[in-house]
Order: C-alpha cells, then sequence, then structure tokens
C-alpha cells in the first residue's frame, strides 16, 4: 500500500470528494494559493500546502479564495451548507477562532435543534493546531476543546495519514458541523493509506500500542509521544495507548475498557490544563471507572500560559515524551 | 563440501513483512531433522506461525536465539549434513553475514508487490512470484479475503512455479464492482484476469468461495485448467455458517472483527491485532460492503449454499484434491465424505476453515505433489 503524509492523505479525500460530489467546495484564506500574488494560481495551495492543485482541477468556483475575514468565511460555509452545498472552510489557525466563533457555535452547531430536525447542515471546517514551531501565542494553541464542549459540533483530531484520509471523508459525508484539527507539525508523517476512498467513523477509538499495566490517552500529535514511550518502556512497563481520533463523540467506552485491564491511567493533551480534554478523559474516568483505578489519575499537559516564543521556553512548555514517561513511572509507583 | 550446507533464512510472510522475530525454536542445535519439520515459531506484527525447514539434514546452528529479529532473507539457522565440519559451518556463516543486505522497503515492493490490470473492463490487483516459465499455479481466494490469504503459501511455492494470486472483484485492491455478485460473474473475472494476464493455463487452488468458482470454472472451461485444489470449498453441500457471513458483512468494529475472524481458526490465538486492523480497513473502503452483500445473497440465498458442484467435481478429469480442516466451522469438513472416486481428500487435524494458514507446510505439500503429479 502507498505510503502518504498527512498532507496527502487530507488532500487527496478533498480531491475525491470533490470529484464524487459537485456539492462540495472549499472555502477560506489562501485555499487556492493566494490570488493577490503572482505565478499560477495552485502555486502554494493553503498556508502549509494542503489545498495544493485543487483550484487548477476544479475552478475558482468551487475552490473560494476569500478576503481575511473568518466570520465571513464562516458565515457563508454555514449558509451554503444549510442551503445544499457542502463545503470545507478552513479556519487557518485555530487561534482565529474568537473573530467567528458566532458562526459556527451559535448558528452552525445550532441550525439542526432551531429548525426542529428540518435542516441539516453538512459543513466540515478545518483547522491547523499545535506548537512547536516557535510561532508565538497567537498561532500555537490547540482549542479543540473550545469546540468539543459545543453540542453539535463533531471533532476530529487526527494524528496519522490513514485516519486523517478516512475521517476527512467522513466528516465530508456527514450532515452536521464537523471541526477537523489538523497537527501543524505531523503534516509530514507518513502511513500506509490505500488510494481508495474508505470513512473511519466517529467515535471509534484506536489502539495504537496494546498493553496491560497503563493506559496513556493521547490527541493528535501527542499519540506519537505516547507511542514512542510505550515502546521505550515496552521491556519494563505495558504500555496501552488509546487514541480517540475524535474528541466529539468521544469513546468512552475503549477508554473505560482500557482503564479496567490496566487500572492505570496517564491523559496527554498539548491545551492548556483547564477545562481540557485531559480534565474531561480524567473526570469521566473518575465518575465512570473509579473502582478500576489501582493508582491516581495522571494529566499531562502544557501549564496554564500563553505558548511561549522563544524556542527554548517553548520546548519546556508543550508536554513530550520525558513528561509522558515520568507521569507513566508515578502511576506505577503509587 | 559447504555445497550440503544449507541456510535456513526468515520467510516473507505477506506483503508488509519486512522482519520477524524468533519466538521459539521447536528443534535443539544437533537435532536431525526432514523437510517439512516444525523447526522454529515466527513471529511477524501480523502473525505468528510456526516455520517448517525446507530442508533435510542436522540443523548445526541456531544462528538467532529465541526473542530475535531479523529482516527478510536474514540467517536464522544452519543446516548440514553431519560430516560437514564446524569450521566449516562457521565459514559458511560468517560469509553469509558478510554478504548480506536486507531488502530496502523500495526494492522490496518494487519486486515482490502487487500489480494492477485491466481484465474485462475492471481493475483487478494481483501478485505474481516465482520463475516465469511453466504453468503457474493460481490462486483464487474465499469470501472477503484477499491475496494475502496465501501468505503461507505462494512464496513458499514460488520457490518452483510461477504463481499468481488474484484479488476477486470487491475484495483487497480490485475494483469493488461485482457486476451481479454471482458465481458467473466472479468466474468471468478470473477468465478474464487470465486472459489479460496471458495465463493459458493454469493449476488452480480455490479456498472456500473461491473453492466452488475454480470447480465452476475447471467445468466450464476444462482445457484451461490442469489441477484443481479444492481447500474448504464451497459448492460441496448446502451447509454454511450464516453467522459468520453475516457478521462478517455487519462487522464494522473491533470487537465483532475479533468475534467473526476467530470462527475460522481452530486456535483463536492465532487471529493477531493487525488481522483485526486489515479487516476493518477492507470494510471501510467505498463500496465492500454492497459488493459483500451481493455475493453473499447470490451465493448463500435463505442461509444455504445455492451452487451445488459435486456432479462437476465427478465429471472433471484434471488431478484433483480436496483439502479441509477437521475443526471447521464456516463449512463442515462433512462436505468432504462421499466424494466422487479419484478425488483426493485430506481431511487435516487441529485446523479450521484455513488450513492453508493454520496447517500450510502440509497444504503446501499437498499442492506441490499434485502440481508436480499433473
Amino acid at each position: 500500500m502507498p505510503s502518504k503524509s498527512i498532507r496527502q492523505a487530507i488532500n487527496e479525500a478533498l480531491r475525491q470528494e470533490m470529484t464524487r460530489d459537485p456539492r462540495v467546495v472549499v472555502i477560506g484564506e489562501d485555499v487556492a494559493g493566494g490570488q493577490g500574488g503572482t505565478g499560477s494560481l495552485d502555486a502554494y495551495g493553503g498556508v502549509l500546502g494542503v489545498t495544493k492543485g485543487l483550484i487548477g482541477e476544479f475552478g475558482a468556483s468551487r475552490v473560494i479564495d476569500t478576503p481575511i475575514t473568518e466570520s465571513a468565511i464562516m458565515g457563508a460555509a454555514a449558509g451554503a451548507a444549510v442551503t445544499g452545498l457542502r463545503p470545507v472552510a478552513e479556519l487557518m489557525f485555530c487561534d482565529f477562532l474568537g473573530v467567528c466563533f458566532d458562526q459556527i457555535y451559535n448558528q452552525a452547531a445550532k441550525f439542526r435543534y432551531m429548525f426542529g430536525g428540518k435542516a441539516t447542515t453538512p459543513l466540515v471546517i478545518r483547522t491547523m493546531i499545535g506548537g512547536g514551531r516557535s510561532a508565538a501565542a497567537q498561532h500555537s494553541q490547540v482549542l479543540y476543546q473550545m469546540f468539543t464542549m459545543v453540542p453539535g459540533l463533531k471533532c476530529v483530531v487526527p494524528s496519522n495519514a490513514y485516519d486523517a484520509k478516512g475521517l476527512m471523508i467522513q466528516a465530508i459525508r456527514d450532515d452536521d458541523p464537523v471541526v477537523f484539527f489538523e497537527h501543524k507539525l505531523i503534516y509530514d508523517h507518513k502511513s500506509e493509506v490505500p488510494d481508495e476512498a474508505y470513512t473511519i467513523p466517529f467515535g471509534e477509538a484506536n489502539l495504537t500500542r496494546e498493553g496491560d499495566d497503563v493506559t496513556i490517552v493521547a490527541l493528535s500529535r501527542m499519540v506519537h509521544f505516547a507511542n514512542e514511550v510505550a515502546d521505550r518502556l515496552a521491556k519494563e512497563i505495558s504500555c496501552e495507548v488509546v487514541d480517540p481520533r475524535t474528541t466529539s463523540p468521544l469513546d468512552a467506552d475503549t477508554i473505560l475498557e482500557s482503564v479496567e485491564k490496566t487500572g492505570r491511567l496517564v491523559v496527554v493533551d498539548e491545551a492548556n490544563p483547564r477545562c481540557s480534554m485531559a480534565a474531561d478523559i480524567a473526570a469521566l474516568v473518575a465518575d465512570r471507572g473509579f473502582d478500576f483505578l489501582k493508582a491516581p489519575i495522571k494529566q499531562v499537559t502544557a501549564p496554564h500560559t500563553p505558548v511561549p516564543f522563544a524556542p527554548a521556553l517553548e520546548k519546556l512548555y508543550l508536554p513530550n515524551p520525558d513528561k509522558i514517561e515520568t507521569a507513566v513511572r508515578a502511576v506505577m509507583a503509587d | 563440501m559447504t555445497g550440503s550446507i544449507t541456510p535456513i533464512t526468515m520467510p516473507k510472510w505477506g506483503l508488509t513483512m519486512t522482519e520477524g522475530m524468533v519466538a521459539k525454536w521447536l528443534v535443539a542445535a544437533g537435532s536431525a531433522i526432514r523437510p517439512g519439520d516444525e523447526i522454529m515459531e515466527i513471529e511477524t506484527t501480523k502473525i505468528t506461525n510456526v516455520y517448517e525447514s525446507p530442508a533435510g539434514g542436522t540443523l548445526r546452528r541456531q544462528v538467532v536465539p529465541e526473542g530475535g529479529t531479523v529482516p527478510v532473507g536474514g540467517l536464522l539457522g544452519v543446516v548440514a549434513g553431519d560430516d560437514v565440519s564446524d569450521a566449516e559451518i562457521d565459514a559458511f556463516i560468517e560469509k553469509f553475514q558478510a554478504e548480506f543486505v536486507p531488502p530496502s522497503d523500495d526494492e522490496d515492493a518494487a519486486a515482490s508487490g502487487p500489480a494492477m490490470i485491466e481484465a474485462g473492463g475492471r481493475r483487478l490487483r494481483y501478485l505474481r512470484l516465482g520463475p516465469e516459465d511453466g504453468v503457474p499455479i493460481l490462486f483464487v481466494h474465499g469470501f472477503g479475503a484477499d491475496l494475502g490469504a496465501w501468505m503461507f503459501n505462494q512464496p513458499a511455492l514460488a520457490e518452483r512455479h510461477a504463481t499468481f494470486a488474484l484479488d476477486l472483484p470487491g475484495h483487497g485492491g480490485s475494483s469493488k464492482d461485482v457486476g451481479g455478485g454471482d458465481a458467473a460473474a466472479l468466474i468471468a473475472a478470473i477468465t478474464d484476469f487470465m486472459s489479460a494476464a496471458s495465463i493459458a493455463r493454469a493449476h488452480l487452488v480455490g479456498h472456500s468461495l473461491g473453492g466452488a468458482l475454480a470447480l465452476g470454472l475447471a467445468q466450464a472451461d476444462p482445457g484451461r485448467i490442469a489441477s484443481l485444489t479444492l481447500i474448504a470449498p464451497a459448492g460441496l453441500g448446502p451447509d454454511i455458517n450464516m453467522a459468520f457471513i453475516d457478521g462478517f458483512v455487519r462487522a464494522g468494529k473491533r470487537k465483532e472483527a475479533k468475534d467473526v475472524l476467530e470462527l475460522l481458526v481452530a486456535d483463536r490465538k492465532a487471529i493477531s491485532r493487525a488481522m483485526i486492523d486489515d479487516l476493518l480497513k477492507y470494510k471501510r473502503l467505498d463500496g465492500v460492503v454492497p459488493a459483500l452483500q451481493a455475493i453473499a445473497a447470490a451465493a448463500f440465498p435463505g442461509g444455504r449454499q445455492r451452487d451445488q458442484l459435486r456432479d462437476a467435481l465427478a465429471a472433471a478429469t484434471m488431478p484433483r484434491q480436496v483439502i479441509w480442516g477437521r475443526a471447521d466451522r464456516i463449512i463442515p469438513a462433512a462436505h468432504a465424505e462421499g466424494l466422487p472416486a479419484g478425488v483426493a481428500v485430506h481431511v487435516l487435524d487441529n485446523a479450521g476453515h484455513l488450513p492453508h494458514m493454520e496447517k500450510s507446510g502440509e497444504v503446501n505439500r499437498l499442492i506441490a505433489d499434485l502440481v508436480s503429479a499433473a
């Protein structure tokens, strides 16, 4: 099977769905490659190249380059979705959420409910997340927890290329608004991805490692760190790594079944600790799986501060394999 | 004297295998072994299986200890006669290790990966292994499987014979267009493939539904079939485990996939996490579930096998054999009873519906013997 990067996998998913279904359109800043510039239209294709080549294939009526106005992008996409298109709208960096959140959480997410089930909103919002590029506090957050808390939004946090393609196709075919979080630092991560179209259902976690001693639940880029720790400790501590793949819906059953087996839980989340997915999953297990636990739950998160710009500080700020290993050893010692 | 030293090397089981671990040695150094003796258990990311010695003599050296991992083609042990000196064995090992270059992923894929072919208006995936000449062996998998089902058979038989393994329509990497989904449509796809791949005549090895297709093809076009090996074939009786068929079509979650896969084998532990993952990945492809539904509806209406081919087996004149696992829970081994004279029947103990995987060495020998006799 061909090996593809997450970037290629998402591009392929968009291309295949746009080919299959003429209602699928892409809209956002620079999705066509910056029409204000010189040179060929699809020279770039999104700031990190994910939509590269789409305008050449599908034209400007289906790959809509917009001005810098996130509220208009999200409003137009929500309206288009509720009136028959299936837009994939790009909110370039999730940090820009603040200028357009009304269109997402109070409009798109509520349409089905407000219209008594008579309207569907097949909208996908693609957005980039994550620190590690020294892009400073306003371009480095993850923020998936702020979307996950909204009923009516589905939230996808892929960690590998196989999942990214199947989850993106699922997102486009879904009749509800889906927010798709792409971590900037793993775009080049490769895995085997079928050329054919396929879907991965939402709310089904993936076990990236199987083990008996400790459950590590990790999201997006953190899955790779958790896998690294599981492999590093394999001879002394048997770690199971759960990648929920979607934070909403969340596969609580798989997390609880794993903790029932291991009795120990470490949750790894790149977000700030308060009201995070780490806190949410820890609460879930404390609430519904307390009797399984042999040790207190550990959370590995960023601290409660903005993401630092200074590379040395940012490195200290982010969760990493060493911090995860320390947490795993701590729950084993209790 | 070094001509009588035979290296035992890491086999390649399946397309994605790049290395394997010696899980357990089953014979001690110094033991006399015959070809086909189970000498070790090898564990890969996909599967654990016993490895049968390709050579006879004395196992002079266990080069890799238990727990050791080596690339495909790497040296595991050395078999030689007792007349070969230890110094010669040492020299052989040293030379082998010095010259051994593990296959790189790229050259591996190019050299031995599957290919696509346009046949009868469809794209079909197939894997060709072994020498170019001679009447090839053509492997036809069963319901829901793909050419990877032959991972323990095709490489072994390809040492002497040209071999092809095919993904049927609706399966593996082939087009998911199954036409009507009935046997006639699938048999036509096989003949289309044979024509497209310039296979005038072949030794057919078919498993389960693929066995019924092979038999149907032998009935329709006997001149193209040199011999017929049917492994737990459909078509020889009415019974079929619909809990498996329906469960397989329905399975979307890991637990469901595991439950149905376990029905296939005598020893449930043979079902690995990777096999479950592979099934789920296959099931998620666009078009797969409707294709499987169409095939199941055509083959098993009302929970019984529709096509009955005992007469076709009796009428056929090419060498033919039937192999079954005694513990088969999908199609009962009782269907191997009362077959026409002239059909060799081998019912294997401790095997379920996948004897070609569970008892691969024995099945490979039976196939090789029939092919040689033909």
